[in-house]
């Protein structure tokens, strides 16, 4: 494979415990006094020229979260967050809409060419062969900077902008299908990211479409004690396909911020969306100073026949992941997919896994899901899979697997498979082990150091996962686990 | 976010006026009492398990309870209970708790083996023994369950057993426990067992009701094993009204290099809520608990284990079944934690069960709290009806539809049975079995006639 041999060259060449996109860019910024009453709803809003029903909405929002209480039910250890030192929205003074990329501050230009992302559509049409081309949607901190290759998608009819510039210019979309998946009041986190969201991306694939090329989505937190609420929304119509995929990073900075999205998915008849993640936030020092509180709800739903959601993530960033992409599988013969990869080392906490609520009949889902903790970090799986009485035929199966590296990091398991109707059928495994001895040694007898032959095993420990990803992220992906998990040997 | 259950419903203020009636004359010297009285402030902070507590998610006993049922005086033998007592087959030591109470006539207490001391609870309850609290206390994951706090506040009777080091017991020890049923009551009982060093046996539970009227059951069987002992211990639960509720506990501490093997039936018994704490307190030990659910009608069976394994080289088993037929519905949530210290261990879990028609319903939580790298843990849960190829496989060979089920069903629940080392014992289980799927059979005859 020689993916491993990239890997391996990989590890060689960076110092242990590097977090390499923690650098910080000095842009002007735009934000309001730090803090959440209404009045910051307000501003986000009147920033956004938003139109009177998103204020409004944004506004109930924002009073029923003023009622909520923080969940405490997974298995992570924080301190208590203050909302009200937080800035809830951070632009680039430059910039805010560019009409080109010559408008756009050129230093944030320097932050996604440090990042690797190809924002310039001609250096990607020089190299790059047409069918691996990506369209981006660049967010930095609250607002989206960029999206590219919007005139070619627009000629496939595929709509694919900021969420801000969606709700001006297709607001009947954003009205049928906003918090359609997610209501405002799902959870607390939700609740606080309908009041205070700042941008994110849309898709709207129309009926019969396949979208001609991958999407992507960056997402950059920059600014000092920003919360950063994004929100996305996928909507594929009958019979359309669609391939996105999202990526994130942060400064390292001693204080932890938070990130709490909203993504919704919409599958109608036919219709199939995979949205993968690789998530890749600062998890904070060796010490588990700093990081990036990662509170996010996604949620597909198959609301169509026959349609299909898949879920991809490789989590190797953020001190706390606390995510539970799931699918609603609501058409009959729809199939929802979730393949996972959380890799925790140092001080992190994973708490994460997925919903599959079958409704339909003959609705199928697969759940593979697989836990690397190393250092002192927890990794726990918390997953459900349920069987309406009326889904009659549902099928799941579920693996969830997970390898300990290194005596002081904590795996845990919690399922929870309820069936109603007799003819489901589950099944669910699970098995928490380390890396067999046996297997160290026979790579190390054939010359491997302890720590290659740890990245080999841990590649083919998780290979089931990355061979969800699209090829030129999971070679990505790959390195980013072998990164994650350095120092961990030894 | 602490969770406010004002002790609101009739039931529960029913509790507190009957612990504020009867425990002057509960028996216990004052480190009992002082365990009752603890254990009810704790029942009173939490009130009774409702659905909002992670263990007690599935079993909402808050609600299952509309009131709190008179707690159970002096027993009445009634013919019914010695009709029942000779039904059992159950060789060897028989000792009879009637409405939680000892009934020290009803037992076999005449030539006990040497080494086997047997005691009626509330006697052993006053007695000056320095480590009764912490026999009483079991496991410490067992130490925040309000279902057990109840048990502890009120318990009245039971017998304790105590086997000495090196003995080893030809027979099982049962201890029955029959309700009346002839007034609905509420039984509170804990019994205890105690293995001395290498000790060997096998203890019975038998929890059945001899009338018809339902009863609040909260039993506790306390087990502890001394080191290198090998206990194995079978429950049975059956014959209790439909509306009967009871919530059965097992407290084990297995020994060092010790071997501890539980198997339960449940069947024909309205709600049964069962809960096995299972602490290692020594090394290169081997615990396996098993267990069969035979639901029909409205019945709830619930298996709620926490197996705690605290040090290195433990190993540990655990597999259900469930066959759910008409509205039942079966729980299963098994918890294995494996502390930071707790290296090799090897745990494996396993829950099984087969939904009979739409109407069944089967919830399956299998947990893992793992805290040590150099472990191999793993656990499967599968829900499904019976395999239609099996069934054709049979039903191609002449037997018809219900037969080949019974006969799948049997199969499914004799993995688990097998387990069950003692013969007779496992005669006994299956005939119990058998007995469940035969009236399962006669009456989908008489609905395909």
């Amino acid at each position: 494979m020689p993916a491993v041999q990239e890997t391996i060259e990989q590890v060689k060449s960076i110092d242990v415990t590097e977090y390499k996109y923690g650098f910080v860019t000095e842009v002007e910024v735009d934000k309001p006094a730090k803090g959440l009453t209404e009045d910051t709803v307000r501003y986000i809003s009147s920033r956004k020229n938003e139109p009177e029903w998103m204020l409004e909405w944004r506004l109930d929002a924002f009073r029923r979260w003023k009622t909520m209480t923080e969940p405490t039910w997974s298995r992570v250890h924080y301190p208590p967050i203050d909302y009200q030192d937080l800035y809830y929205y951070a632009a680039p003074k430059k910039g805010a809409s560019p009409k080109s990329l010559d408008e756009v501050d050129p230093a944030i230009l320097e932050t996604y060419k440090k990042l690797g992302i190809p924002l310039r559509e001609q250096e990607i049409l020089a190299g790059v062969q047409p069918e691996n081309r990506v369209a981006v949607d660049a967010v930095f901190d609250s607002v989206s900077v960029v999206t590219t290759f919007k005139k070619e998608l627009a000629e496939a009819g595929v709509i694919f902008c900021s969420i801000s510039e969606a709700i001006q210019e297709h607001p009947e979309l954003v009205k049928k299908y906003l918090a359609s998946v997610v209501p405002v009041t799902d959870n607390y986190f939700a609740t606080l990211n309908s009041a205070v969201f700042t941008d994110g991306s849309f898709v709207y694939v129309p009926k019969g479409v396949r979208c001609p090329m991958e999407l992507s989505t960056y997402f950059r937190i920059n600014e000092q004690n920003t919360g950063q609420f994004e929100r996305t929304l996928i909507i594929a119509d009958e019979g359309a396909y669609v391939s996105y995929l999202e990526g994130c990073t942060a400064p390292k900075r001693d204080e932890n911020q938070l990130h709490a999205a909203v993504v919704e998915l919409i599958a109608l008849d036919d219709a199939e969306i995979k949205y993968s993640t690789v998530q890749n936030w600062f998890p904070g020092d060796a010490e588990g100073k700093g990081g990036i509180y990662n509170f996010v709800t996604k949620r597909g739903d198959c609301r169509g026949r026959n349609s299909k959601i898949s879920w991809t993530q490789v989590e190797t960033g953020s001190a706390i992941t606390w995510k539970y992409p799931s699918c609603i599988l609501r058409g009959d013969g729809s199939r929802g997919e979730f393949y996972s990869i959380a890799v925790s080392n140092g001080m992190q906490q994973v708490d994460s896994g997925t919903k599959m609520l079958h409704l339909g009949r003959n609705t199928t889902s697969k759940i593979i899901a697989k836990g690397i903790a190393a250092g002192k970090s927890d990794s726990t799986y918390r997953g459900m899979v349920s069987a309406h009485r009326k889904a009659i035929g549902a099928r799941n199966f579920t693996n969830c697997d997970s390898l300990l590296i290194g005596d002081q990091c904590g795996a845990h398991t919690v399922p929870y498979i309820e069936a109603k109707t007799a003819t489901a059928v589950f099944e669910h495994e699970a098995t928490t082990s380390k890396i067999g001895e046996d297997q160290l040694f026979y790579c190390q007898q054939r010359g491997l150091s302890e720590e290659e032959a740890v990245a080999l095993i841990v590649n083919g420990f998780v290979k089931e996962v990355l061979q969800q990803l699209p090829m030129e992220f999971a070679v990505e992906a790959q390195k980013l686990i072998t990164i994650s998990l350095e120092g961990s040997v030894g | 976010m602490a969770i406010v259950t004002p002790l609101k419903t009739a039931a529960e203020q029913a509790l507190v006026q009957q612990f504020a009636n009867v425990k002057a004359e509960l028996p216990g010297g004052n480190a009992v009492r002082k365990l009752r009285e603890d254990a009810f402030a704790g029942f009173e902070a939490k009130g009774l398990p409702h659905r909002r507590l992670e263990s007690w998610r599935y079993t909402d006993l808050r609600g299952l309870l509309r009131d709190a049922k008179p707690l159970a005086g002096q027993p009445a033998i009634t013919p019914e209970i010695a009709e029942r007592l000779a039904a059992l087959k159950l060789d060897g030591i028989r000792l009879v708790l009637v409405d939680g109470a000892f009934a020290a006539e009803l037992s076999t207490l005449e030539g006990l083996p040497e080494g086997v001391t047997v005691n009626a609870l509330a006697d052993a309850l006053v007695s000056p023994r320095e480590d009764l609290t912490r026999i009483l206390s079991g496991p410490g994951v067992s130490a925040d369950d309000s279902g057990l706090m109840l048990n502890t506040a009120l318990m009245r009777d039971g017998v304790m057993v105590e086997i000495a080091e090196g003995v080893e017991l030809e027979t099982p020890i049962a201890i029955v426990s029959l309700v009346s049923g002839v007034e609905e009551q509420a039984v509170y009982s804990r019994s205890v067992v105690l293995f001395g060093k290498g000790a060997k046996g096998t203890v019975v539970e038998v929890s059945e009701a001899a009338g018809p009227k339902a009863a609040q059951i909260n039993g506790a069987l306390v087990i502890e094993t001394g080191d290198e002992t090998e206990v194995q211990h079978v429950r049975i639960v059956t014959r209790h009204a439909a509306e009967s509720v009871q919530v059965q506990s097992l407290l084990a501490t297995v020994g060092a290099q010790a071997r501890f093997d539980s198997f339960a039936l449940v069947c024909n018994s309205g709600t049964v809520r069962q809960q096995h704490f299972v602490r290692y307190a020594g090394e290169h030990s081997e615990v396996g608990l098993r267990g069969v659910s035979l639901l029909g009608g409205q019945e709830h069976s619930d298996v709620t284990l926490i197996v705690d394994h605290e040090v290195p080289h433990g190993t540990s088993r655990e597999l259900f079944k469930s066959i759910i037929g008409g509205e039942g519905t079966g729980v299963f949530q098994g918890k294995v934690i494996v502390r930071p210290h707790a290296q090799k261990t090897d745990g494996g879990m396993k829950s099984n069960a087969l939904l009979l028609n739409d109407g069944a319903t089967m919830f399956n939580k299998p947990e893992l709290e793992i805290f040590a790298d150099d472990v191999v843990c793993g656990h499967g849960a599968t829900v499904a009806q019976i395999d239609g190829e099996q069934l054709f496989y049979l039903m191609a060979r002449g037997l018809p539809r219900p037969q080949a089920e019974a006969l799948v069903l049997q199969a499914f629940a004799g993995e688990a049975v097998e387990f069950v080392a003692d013969e007779n014992l496992r005669v006994l289980i299956m005939s119990e079995v058998e007995a469940w799927l035969g009236e399962r059979e006669a009456h989908a005859v008489v609905s395909a006639i």
